[in-house]
Formats: C-alpha cells, structure tokens, sequence
C-alpha cells in the first residue's frame, strides 16, 4: 500500500542523510522524498512516499520517531489529506506542435512560464495522478525535459502537524 | 575566563564525573591531549589499538552501569574504532566516543588523516555530531552524555575538529538538557499494565522472557520479584544473563539456538509470554513464522517501540523502562493481595520438570582423555565461587561459557551478544576491571578469538590488571566448524589454524604468567594458583580441549524452537 508520511525534523546538516540511510539501511521504500525549511527556520519537513504492508509501515514510522532529530512524524495518508507536486516541462514548440501544446496547457490549467521561437516551458501542479496524465496526453518525442519536485501533502481541516 | 576547546572537554568529562578515558593519541587530539596532561582526576588508560579502546569502554559501561568513554584521533583512529561502536550498538551499551577531525577549514579537502567520520558512523550510533564551534562544544558533549544513558542507551561520538579543540571560548556547562526532539518514555501505560497483569494472573502456562533491557534497566530485583511472585518459570536471554539468579529452580536456562531444551520449549508452549527488554531475535525464537504457529498473548514491555512488533506481533505492547514498569506490575499485585504462587501453575510446571529431566546440558569428562571445555567452565564456576565477571569473546568457547557459568547476578556477564565481535573478550575485561576493581576478572576466550586484540596483554601489564585469561584452546574456528561439520558435509574449509602461537610463552613475553593445561587433572589446580598463587598477576591459562567437542543442544538457524538437536546422536 502507498503511504504518504510527514516528518518535522530538526534543520541540522545530516538530518536528510539519517533519513535516506535509514530507509536504504532498512531496505524501505523511497517512492519519493521532499525537504524544506518550514515557517519556522529552525525546523525542516519532509513528504516522504513510501509503500509496504502494515507491519512494514509501522517499522517506518518507529524508525523514525526514534531518529533523535525528529520532532514528529505522522502518516498523513490515513485520513483526508491534499497532496501536490509541481512538475515544469519543457518541450519542443513548433509549427503545428506549438498551438496544440498551448491547447494542452490550457486544457490541464497549466502555465507556460518561458517561451523561444522553438521552445515552451510548462508548469503543473497537482497530485502526482494529474501529472502523470499529463505527460500521457503529449506526444513524447515532443518532451525535452521533465523535472517534478516530489510529493508534498498537509492533512485536511482542523488536523495540525506542529512541533 | 577564556578556556581552550581541549579544556571544555576536560572539564565536561570532570562534570559528568568520568573516572576514566580510554584511548590513544594522535595529530587531531594532540590538544585534548595536552588538556588531559595537565590534570589528575580522570584517568587515561592507553591502548594498543582504537578498537579496543572503545570495546573497553563499552566493558567498563556493561560492568559499572555508567557511560563508558573513548577518544581516538581522525581518520584510522576513528575508523578503528567503528567495529567497537558498532559494537556497543549492537547491544544498547552507554559509550560516548570522541574522535578528533581535522581542522575546519580542511574538511573536504582530502586531508590528512581525515574521513567523514560523522558519515561512517551514522548507521551504528545512536546519535552523532560535529562540532564546528567552540561556543556549541560544551552544549554538545552534555547532550551526547544524555542521549547515551537515558532511552534505548547507546553509543554516541562526538566529532572534534582540530582548530576546534584549539579556540577559546567562556566556559559554561548546562545543568540540565532540553531536546524537543528527544524525550523517552519512561512510565508505562497504567491501562496496559493492568490488562497484563491480569493476563498474567489468569495464564495457566506462564513464562517470563528476559532480555539485555533488563540489565540496562537495572531491573533485575523486579524481575525476581515478580517471578517469585507470580511462582512462573523464568528465561533470561544471552544478554540477560544474571538478571535472574541461575541458581534458582525458577529459571529454565537460556532459550534460543543454544538454550536449554526445558527454556525453547517453555517459551514455545506457554499461553502467556512477558517478553521484558527482549526482542525476538533471529537467535532466540528462529524462524517467526514457526514461532507464531503455537497461539499465545505476548506481553512485550520495552523502553524502544521499534523493537515491538518488529518480528513477533505484541498482544499487550507496554512502552516504558522495564524498571518502572516492572514496578508497576509488583504494585498492582499488591492491591490486588497477590502474594504466594498459585496451585495452578502445577500442571505447567509438572511438565517443564519433565523436560528439565533430559538434562540436556549433562556431560562426561574422562579422567584421562581429553579436557571437556564444559568441564573448564564448570571447574572456573567452582573455583570463583560463581562471583566472577566473566567476559567472552565469539564463538563456541561464549556459549559454553553462558550454558555452564551459572551468574546469579546482573552486571558479571560481558559479551558481545548483538554484533558478535571476535576480540571483545579481552578488552571487556580491562573495562571491567576499572569498573570493579575488588572484582575476580576472567575471560573466557578461544584461541582465535584472543588473536583478534591481543596486542592488548600490553596495556594489561601497563596498568597492572590482574585478569585470569581461559583459552579454550581447540585449534579450530570452533564455531564454524560445529557448522561446517553439520551443515557442510565436513568440508573444513578454512577452519583450521596452523602455526598457533605457544600462547603461554607469549604470555610471559608480555610480563605476564603464562601456563598451558594439557590434562583434565592439572585444571582445577591451575585455576586455582592464577587466583592465590598468581593473584595480583594476569595469568593466561592456555587449555587444550578436546577440538570434536560440539555446543548443544542446537537450532540450526532459521528453524523453530521445538526443532533442537541435542546431542549429536540426534543427527
């Protein structure tokens, strides 16, 4: 099962490299992993992607907590929760190519952010499904480049992770 | 006033109230060094390599209860030391190491003797750090002393860059530590212990499982407590041998690969398992799933939630210090006016009686054939009275020594239960022996095992440590070749050893004694001369065992706890 998993995590140089090693060390998954700084400079959080059984999730989540720089850790997928990546793109725009990848674009509420005579550059943002789907609809030899950030998810209504 | 980095560190170690510093020196620590030269209230013991530095520091933590501590320099100071950290690791022992690192500036660069130390530690310490300023370093060695003994204990390094340990900063040591990260639970859920109290209470086939958290824990007079209490039979793993007298017709021995038929089979038959500080490991129940075709409530109280669940599912998981939970169950068996052990428990304990009457442990010494290594350990128990710390090394020589030392009490068994570190043995001892200086030291080792810190019978005759070394010696990689015997059709493929060294004679090139024990009636005089004789001398005993000897009864790993061989007519 696909579980999405937030950590509050102290902003010290080697808090990133516990986490990745203990997911390597372990031999967890990493579908995909996120960091940044939160309000608050001296905290980090990070999304973290990951699937197993439940026992194996479990693990992960104790694993975790026991890091000594985690703040708090919660799995986020067990209840309402908004998840989005951003995604830019940038594919070949020419000749008719160039109206049809405007129309896409518009089509996924997207936005072109650069634009050459022969160039577009894409913006999306959404779960990672929207994304996907996106990449589906164009013509592949027309991608030049892909990069996503990872996933980043925060918990619906009045559920808070603070430190 | 202005004090060095160096100085911090001193005066940190002073206010922890450290005795002793184990270590050796090198170009990145050459300040601490010098701090260390100008004064007298902590003790540096010299090594002869950074491994045992930090095997003897975690042997004075496994002896005393306190943090052990170690300091190496950069580099192959540091990478030596790793196996030691490693170690300590392994079985949640309290160390904090500190290393040298090269200057600040040169971090990166490839200096000399520098390695990401911090990096190649990550994996098998509890917590680390670098200290890049001097202003954060007292701050820091606090929290590294706190982190290693308080929660799930283990070892913590501290990294120390040169011009670190060189700058000066005011001095100002915190009294107290506040980590919004780090707080262990230490009070078990009251609900939870109640419903496993009556679970308890209620079981018809009961046994209490003990594991090293109970030593670290301190907890071995709750646990004797609650096992007369409750009249249930009582095992206690590698690690926690001691924490329950073995002299006692409630305990069963220890369970696992190499435990006793009466403990595998109990622990495989009872209704209700308090699994106390222990874990399930691959050595104690085999393979899960063969373990888990018996139904049964498992209790499991443990200080670290990770290991609940880990491998064997929990019915009543309690998370706490075993100590305080421990005592949470003796006070609700007070209010309940629990206090005599019940009748019901007879039919259970009928049947483990029948098991304990295969005497699985039993063996013959010939008078005149070759030394019996079960009878060594059985000689050394009576000659020291059973009041020894006994340290091992890996291998059959530490299971001979766990199955027939019969500890009564906690704290008088070192070894190496988790990583299973060859070469352990000697340095524990030299730990041990600073920990315990009124204390008969010995260390049961196998002739391979001792090769691996040797060079240590050098800082034994530096500082004087009368320690009373057992070789068991058999030629052979005894362990592996037990293994290569039954599971690798006698194929002895680099199990044996040639060219061994005359082990006493060596000896004595050390300045100590050295006395080699060819036949079963020169042991127990030779034991006995190392401590009367030979009392304030180390003695290295070099005893020639039969070498076919096998340990029994036996798991092969990965099958389950009622699948044991127990003698080689089983076979």
């Amino acid at each position: 099962m696909r579980h999405l998993i937030s950590v509050l995590i102290e902003n010290e140089s080697g808090a990133l490299s516990r986490v990745a090693g203990l997911f390597s060390a372990r031999g967890y998954n990493i579908e995909s992993l996120t960091v940044a700084p939160t309000e608050d400079p001296s905290l980090s959080r990070m999304t973290i992607i990951t699937s197993g059984s439940d026992e194996i999730i479990e693990q992960i989540t104790k694993q975790l907590n026991k890091l000594i720089e985690t703040v708090k850790v919660v799995d986020l997928s067990e209840a309402p929760h908004l998840e989005r990546e951003l995604m830019l793109l940038k594919v070949r725009a020419t000749g008719k190519d160039r109206e049809e990848m405007k129309r896409m674009t518009d089509i996924f509420r997207a936005r072109i952010v650069d634009v050459t005579d022969t160039t577009y550059v894409i913006e999306l943002t959404g779960n990672q499904g929207k994304l996907d789907a996106f990449i589906q609809a164009i013509d592949p030899a027309l991608i030049l480049e892909a990069v996503r950030s990872g996933v980043c998810g925060i918990g619906r209504g009045e559920r808070v992770l603070r430190a | 006033m202005l004090l060095t980095g160096a100085e911090i560190v001193v005066q940190c170690l002073q206010r922890e109230n450290v005795k002793y510093v184990f270590g050796y020196p090198g170009g990145a620590v050459l300040h601490i060094y010098d701090a260390f030269f100008q004064q007298d209230q902590i003790r540096h013991v010299l090594v002869r390599h950074e491994q045992a530095a930090v095997h003897a520091a975690d042997g004075y933590a496994r002896a005393s209860g306190e943090v052990g501590v170690a300091l190496v320099t950069s580099g192959p100071g540091a990478t030596n030391a790793v196996t030691g950290i490693a170690t300590a690791y392994g079985d949640s022992i309290p160390v904090v190491i500190l290393s040298g690192q090269v200057p600040t500036a040169m971090i990166g660069q490839d200096a000399f003797q520098e390695v990401d130390t911090v990096g190649i530690t990550r994996p098998c310490v509890k917590h680390n750090f670098l200290v890049k300023d001097v202003a954060e370093l007292a701050e820091t060695i606090k929290k590294a002393f706190h982190i290693a003994r308080t929660g799930r204990p283990g070892p913590v390094l501290v990294d120390i860059p040169k011009d670190v340990s060189a700058a000066k900063c005011a001095f100002h040591y915190p009294e107290t530590v506040s980590m919004r990260s780090y707080n262990p639970v230490v009070k078990g859920h009251q609900g939870q212990i109640r419903k496993a109290v009556k679970a308890l209470r209620e079981a018809k086939r009961p046994i209490l499982y003990a594991g090293g958290g109970v030593i670290l824990a301190d907890a071995a007079d709750e646990l004797t407590a609650l096992a007369r209490r409750l009249g249930a039979p009582v095992t206690t793993t590698l690690m926690a041998l001691g924490a329950y007298p073995a002299s006692d017709r409630q305990f069963l021995g220890m369970p696992g690969m190499h435990g006793t038929y009466e403990a595998n089979l109990a622990l495989h038959h009872a209704d209700v398992v308090l699994a106390v500080g222990a874990r399930f490991d691959d050595r104690v129940i085999g393979s899960p799933e063969h373990f888990a075709s018996e139904p049964r409530t498992i209790i499991h109280i443990d200080i670290d939630p990770s290991s609940i669940s880990k491998r064997v599912k929990a019915d009543l998981p309690i998370v706490g210090d075993v100590r305080h939970v421990l005592a949470d169950f003796l006070r609700i068996l007070d209010e309940e006016g629990l206090t005599a052990p019940r009748e019901t428990l007879a039919p259970w304990w009928e049947r483990i009686e029948q098991w304990r009457a295969r005497r699985c442990l039993a063996y013959e010494q010939p008078a005149d054939g070759p030394i019996k290594p079960q009878y060594v350990i059985d000689t050394l128990w009576k000659v020291t009275k059973g009041e020894a710390i006994v340290t091992s090394d890996v291998g059959q020589h530490q299971m001979w020594a766990a199955q027939y030392y019969r500890f009564d009490h906690p704290r008088r068994w070192l070894n190496s239960g988790g990583l299973g570190t060859m070469g352990v043995g000697l340095p524990y001892a030299m730990g041990a022996r600073f920990a315990r200086p009124d204390a008969p030291v010995v260390c049961v080792t196998g002739e391979a095992s001792i090769q691996m810190c040797i060079q240590e019978l050098s800082t034994c005759k530096q500082f004087r440590l009368p320690l009373k070394i057992v070789n068991l010696n058999n030629g052979y990689l005894g362990m592996v070749r037990q293994w290569q015997e039954l599971f690798h059709g006698g194929r002895y493929s680099e199990s044996y050893m040639d060219s061994l060294p005359d082990f006493a004679a060596l000896a004595r090139a050390y300045g100590h004694v050295g006395i080699r024990v060819d036949r079963p009636a020169d042991l127990q005089p030779a034991l006995e001369r190392a401590f009367t004789e030979h009392a304030n001398e180390l003695v290295f005993l070099d005893v020639r065992i039969d070498p076919r000897e096998n340990v029994y009864p036996m798991i092969q790993g990965g099958k389950g706890l009622t699948e044991m061989i127990l003698s080689a007519n089983d076979l």
